[in-house]
């Protein structure tokens, strides 16, 4: 009993009807022979670290080489309680908690990979921001957690989550994929629209090159972070509220692997072309490396 | 499914960056175990992207932070020039071409207090993991994901069965082996990946074994 698809994972759970966290359960205890109480565990210390990284930025803020995004987080919080946006308190909380994440990385801080550095904010704020609303206790985090671990796995196997091998779509992108599963799950979704969410967020984000000014995990990173959130939040709602993906997900991310392929060096990760490579990046970049 | 969650949710590390900082502490951690004595200076000849962009990503930090035996989720790490310092550990790096290996990549060099060196070539290969690839004279290849024994030895007929039966006396399973030399009848290195932890009293006895020079155990 194990899987290699997104397909296989929702098979197994329906089979049994059971979520399909459990079965990421199962397959983790039998790959690593440790216990499920282990394995909770030690998601748990991983969803602790999420949680400081996520709150650690967002009223100081923290030292960055060449400082590009110092401060973000802070102003994007105190503007957020002031109670006056456009897109709403949660949405903008949502957003400090990924860009606070993004800072905290930036500035040689404590957070956990998911599935990258780069892309360590999107998953943090999506969950944390729906425990808070949603009232929800730690153990169904942590089996949202597992969810989304269990579609990353299934991303990782079957195509990439490197930047430098298939861009930002691969890095924020998935990032996105995972924490849309984990949001339905939390919402008390079906199995069969949390994967219509990892669908929907991976269309949403067909494409999109890793282009990082003067080579840093800044800039354009952290927006990345705060928009993928976003998209993760928002493509969670469409399959909540029955869309269907007339694409399966496998196809998707198939399709997904396939872009970052064609994707030329220069729009992944290399810093040569993009945002990165604006007269203004390039400017940033003589100035912080002098070259 | 053969990849843990836990390598999807995770590293949990300092930032910014996966291959240029967690992957760094890493290899300067493993390089230091492999180095095993206390020393005095430390160099680090930093070889492709390494070179081009360590500053930005606290690469020089971090490789800096794993000599002195800090993990990759170390929250003294952004310290770690100052508390080197205080240590009165001399550190330097430098950029060179280090042929055929990896964009990241570095070779770092021990100086011990009798004026001896060790050096261990290595690189970063994406998500915090490492693989080194020389240890001074010779050619070697492992991940530090599983228990490691690194044994120098003279190249003398015998040497690998009296290990072999070493690790078997101790219910060790050997899980990969690699043999090289500089030449028929001199030095030889063995390393040799096991599925359980390596106890210290193998260690031990291994050291005590004809014509093996030395025996370093890295339990991960």
């Amino acid at each position: 009993m194990s899987y290699n698809s997104i397909q296989e994972l929702f098979n197994l759970a329906e089979e049994r009807d059971v979520p399909l966290s459990q079965i990421v359960l199962e397959t983790e205890s039998a790959l690593t022979e440790c216990s499920y109480e282990d394995i909770y565990n030690e998601m748990e210390r991983r969803y602790e670290v999420m949680k400081s990284s996520a709150k650690n930025a967002l009223f100081e803020s923290r030292k960055t080489a060449g400082g590009l995004i110092e401060g973000i987080t802070k102003t994007h919080y105190s503007y957020t309680l002031k109670g006056d946006t456009l897109s709403g308190d949660f949405i903008n909380k949502v957003m400090s908690r990924a860009l606070s994440c993004s800072e905290v990385n930036a500035s040689m801080g404590k957070i956990c990979a998911a599935p990258t550095a780069g892309s360590c904010g999107i998953i943090p704020s999506v969950v944390i921001s729906l425990q808070e609303a949603l009232n929800l206790p730690e153990k169904e985090v942590l089996n949202a957690l597992l969810t989304a671990s269990g579609v990353g796995a299934v991303i990782t196997k079957n195509a990439t989550v490197a930047g430098a091998e298939g861009g930002c779509q691969a890095e924020c992108g998935v990032a996105a994929a995972m924490a849309s599963c984990a949001a339905v799950q939390m919402k008390g979704g079906t199995r069969r629209q949390c994967v219509n969410a990892v669908s929907i967020s991976l269309m949403n984000v067909m494409g999109l090159i890793c282009d990082p000014v003067a080579g840093l995990v800044q800039v354009p990173c952290a927006q990345r972070n705060a928009s993928q959130a976003v998209n993760a939040i928002i493509s969670a709602d469409m399959a909540l509220a029955g869309m269907e993906s007339i694409i399966p997900a496998d196809q998707i991310i198939e399709a997904m692997y396939k872009v970052g392929k064609m994707l030329p060096m220069e729009l992944k990760e290399t810093a040569k072309g993009g945002i990165a490579h604006t007269p203004a990046g390039k400017e940033i970049f003589s100035r912080i490396f002098g070259k | 499914m053969n990849i843990s969650i836990f390598d999807v949710t995770g590293p949990v590390m300092i930032g910014p960056s996966s291959s240029h900082t967690a992957g760094a502490a890493k290899l300067g951690r493993i390089a230091r175990l492999i180095a095993e004595k206390p020393f005095k200076k430390v160099s680090f000849g930093l070889h492709g992207s390494f070179a081009d962009t360590y500053k930005g990503h606290g690469t020089d930090i971090a490789l800096v932070a794993g000599a002195l035996g800090m993990y990759e989720y170390d929250e003294r790490l952004s310290q770690a020039f100052e508390i080197a310092e205080k240590e009165g550990i001399e550190f330097e790096f430098y950029k060179t071409e280090l042929d055929d290996m990896h964009e990241n990549s570095v070779k770092i060099t021990f100086t011990f207090d009798d004026g001896t060196q060790c050096s261990v070539w290595g690189s970063s290969i994406g998500g915090g993991q490492i693989k080194i690839a020389r240890i001074n004279e010779f050619d070697t290849e492992f991940n530090a994901t599983a228990p490691t024994l690194i044994i120098n030895q003279y190249d003398k007929k015998g040497v690998i069965s009296n290990i072999s039966k070493v690790l078997f006396d101790n219910n060790i399973n050997i899980a990969i082996m690699k043999l090289s030399r500089t030449a028929r009848g001199k030095n030889a290195c063995t390393v040799i990946e096991t599925d359980g932890k390596i106890p210290e009293n193998v260690v031990t006895t291994l050291r005590k074994v004809e014509n093996i020079i030395s025996v370093q155990a890295i339990n991960v």
